[in-house]
């Protein structure tokens, strides 16, 4: 029952979880860079090892923009724009850590008990990698719910659609278009969202998010 | 016959984790020194340490009471007899029906209680300080510990120890991402509940961070001696419950001849002396925290054997 290709992708998928969670951890803003830079890095891992078991030749494509994109490109850059941005370096996340630990504990059970329920029928491999996509998506928008600083907000984004592209890869035949054009997208998002980094910092000298809301008139 | 040759086995087994106990925390203070290019004390040091304590007076507080005096056999004995539970170099002991898992967390528990309740019983206040914090850090290592019972035991089946080691020293089991899991998290609750470095440091007597030394600030003599050992015997413990469910190699199985049990007490020490050495070299490489980041780093522990617990529920269910 246990085969060996089954074993590597579920350790591969489940480490991709756990990753996300070291990111809830995390309370300063270099370190929560490396953790996402290596989330990408068993991101690609995963993806590559399931192109091997599945024969599927355009995966190692999508490993591979993973690879260069998600775990060189963006953390270095990520890593200078903190440095030109001079910001703290503590995270004021808006939530505790305990309560955020929590929560995403809950999350990822939940998410599992859904994805087991609803894909019961399905082949085992695509059904775990579903449950723990799911997981690292909620995971994901957990990290862009409590932190308070925008950059670890990019970072929670980033880290959402490793998410994604785990369901794809893991639910066999996405085709290679619709991988790149994703990693494309992400890529222009990523653009965009660092200009807004600077616009924000230009008007309100921080990245505090919630210096947004003072501006919108809205009290907190 | 078949009896007595078990009980004594499992008398070797009880003589031989209290004997191997003071060389291994030795063994590990000699590597430490080493490491940072000390001399460091013989690895004996910590067996003269206790002939010295047990010839010396007892000093008690006036308003010590009766509590504080039976306490030190009480601890030891119930970590000794925790210890002795844990299969070392040979699973299936007579004592086997009870090592439980669940028994040794509630058999430590209890020792802990009880030193708890004499750091208090005197009134000082060092002794509150550190009845306190290691309550509070007892009160996340528990659960971190038995969600990684939880975990072990769905791999295998059950709670027993000989059983666990058994099927973990099978080839059925292949590679599991929640025994990674348990076994880091295992770790983290071990460093808390032994009072190693990034959690408490028992060589020094810093008033700001001393969790386990300001609890048994007050013992002398004898009393002292005993929960020293027991302290020992603790390390040991640990340690040799890592190695029997995770590195269960060449442990002997029950009933096997005088060899083989030679070939497995010869594994056991040579796994307490790698296990040893990788104690020091990370006590060496990290700091120590500060008091209240510890649930933080227990927490983690339980987030790790939590989810290890959560991901064997997928891979199980097919």
């Amino acid at each position: 029952m246990h085969s060996l290709a089954f074993d590597v992708s579920h350790t591969l998928a489940g480490g991709l979880v756990l990753i996300s969670l070291m990111m809830l951890y995390q309370d300063r803003l270099y370190s929560l860079l490396n953790v996402f830079a290596l989330h990408a890095l068993v991101l690609s891992l995963s993806v590559a090892w399931q192109a091997f078991i599945q024969d599927a030749p355009h995966l190692y494509v999508t490993a591979f923009i993973a690879l260069v994109f998600k775990a060189i490109i963006i953390p270095v850059a990520l890593h200078r724009i903190v440095k030109q941005l001079g910001i703290h370096r503590d995270i004021e996340s808006a939530v505790g850590i305990g309560p955020t630990m929590l929560a995403g504990m809950g999350l990822v059970a939940l998410s599992l008990v859904l994805m087991l329920r609803v894909t019961s029928d399905a082949d085992p491999l695509a059904r775990e990698d579903l449950a723990f996509a799911l997981s690292v998506v909620l995971l994901g928008l957990l990290v862009m719910v409590t932190r308070r600083n925008a950059v670890s907000q990019v970072v929670g984004f980033m880290s959402l659609e490793n998410g994604l592209v785990l369901a794809a890869t893991g639910a066999k035949g996405m085709p290679l278009v619709v991988e790149i054009s994703v990693a494309f997208s992400i890529l222009i998002a990523f653009i965009v969202v660092g200009i807004f980094l600077f616009r924000i910092r230009e008007r309100f000298d921080s990245v505090d998010v919630s210096a947004l809301d003072d501006f919108r008139g809205e009290r907190r | 016959m078949v009896v007595i040759s078990d009980i004594i086995v499992q008398g070797v087994q009880m003589l031989l984790v209290l004997l191997l106990a003071p060389l291994l925390t030795g063994y590990v203070r000699k590597i430490k020194a080493r490491l940072v290019r000390r001399q460091g004390p013989s690895v004996f040091q910590p067996y003269r340490d206790l002939l010295r304590l047990m010839r010396k007076e007892v000093v008690l507080a006036d308003n010590a009471s009766w509590l504080f005096r039976v306490t030190p056999y009480i601890t030891f004995a119930a970590i000794w007899v925790a210890a002795a539970l844990v299969p070392t170099f040979a699973t299936g002991l007579l004592f086997n029906w009870t090592a439980d898992l669940i028994a040794i967390v509630a058999l430590l528990g209890s020792a802990r209680f009880f030193l708890a309740l004499a750091g208090m019983d005197v009134g000082t206040s060092f002794g509150g300080i550190g009845s306190s914090r290691e309550v509070m850090i007892a009160a996340l290592a528990e659960p971190a510990m038995l969600l990684i019972v939880f975990c072990l035991a769905l791999v295998a089946g059950s709670t027993q120890l000989s059983t666990v080691a058994h099927f973990l020293a099978s080839t059925y089991v292949g590679l599991r991402v929640s025994l990674g899991m348990a076994l880091v998290a295992l770790f983290m609750v071990a460093i808390a509940e032994n009072a190693r470095i990034p959690v408490d440091n028992p060589a020094t007597h810093l008033e700001l961070t001393m969790v386990h030394e300001a609890m048994i600030l007050e013992y002398s003599g004898r009393h002292l001696a005993m929960i020293e050992l027991g302290a020992f015997l603790k390390l040991l413990l640990y340690v040799s419950l890592i190695a029997c469910v995770f590195f269960p190699w060449q442990i002997a199985l029950y009933g096997s001849g005088a060899l083989s049990y030679t070939i497995g007490t010869g594994a056991y020490i040579v796994k307490l002396a790698l296990a040893g050495f990788l104690l020091a070299l990370f006590e060496t490489a990290t700091a120590k925290m500060r008091v209240f980041r510890v649930p933080q780093f227990l927490g983690a522990a339980l987030m790790l054997g939590l989810l290890g617990t959560l991901l064997l529920f997928v891979s199980r269910s097919f």
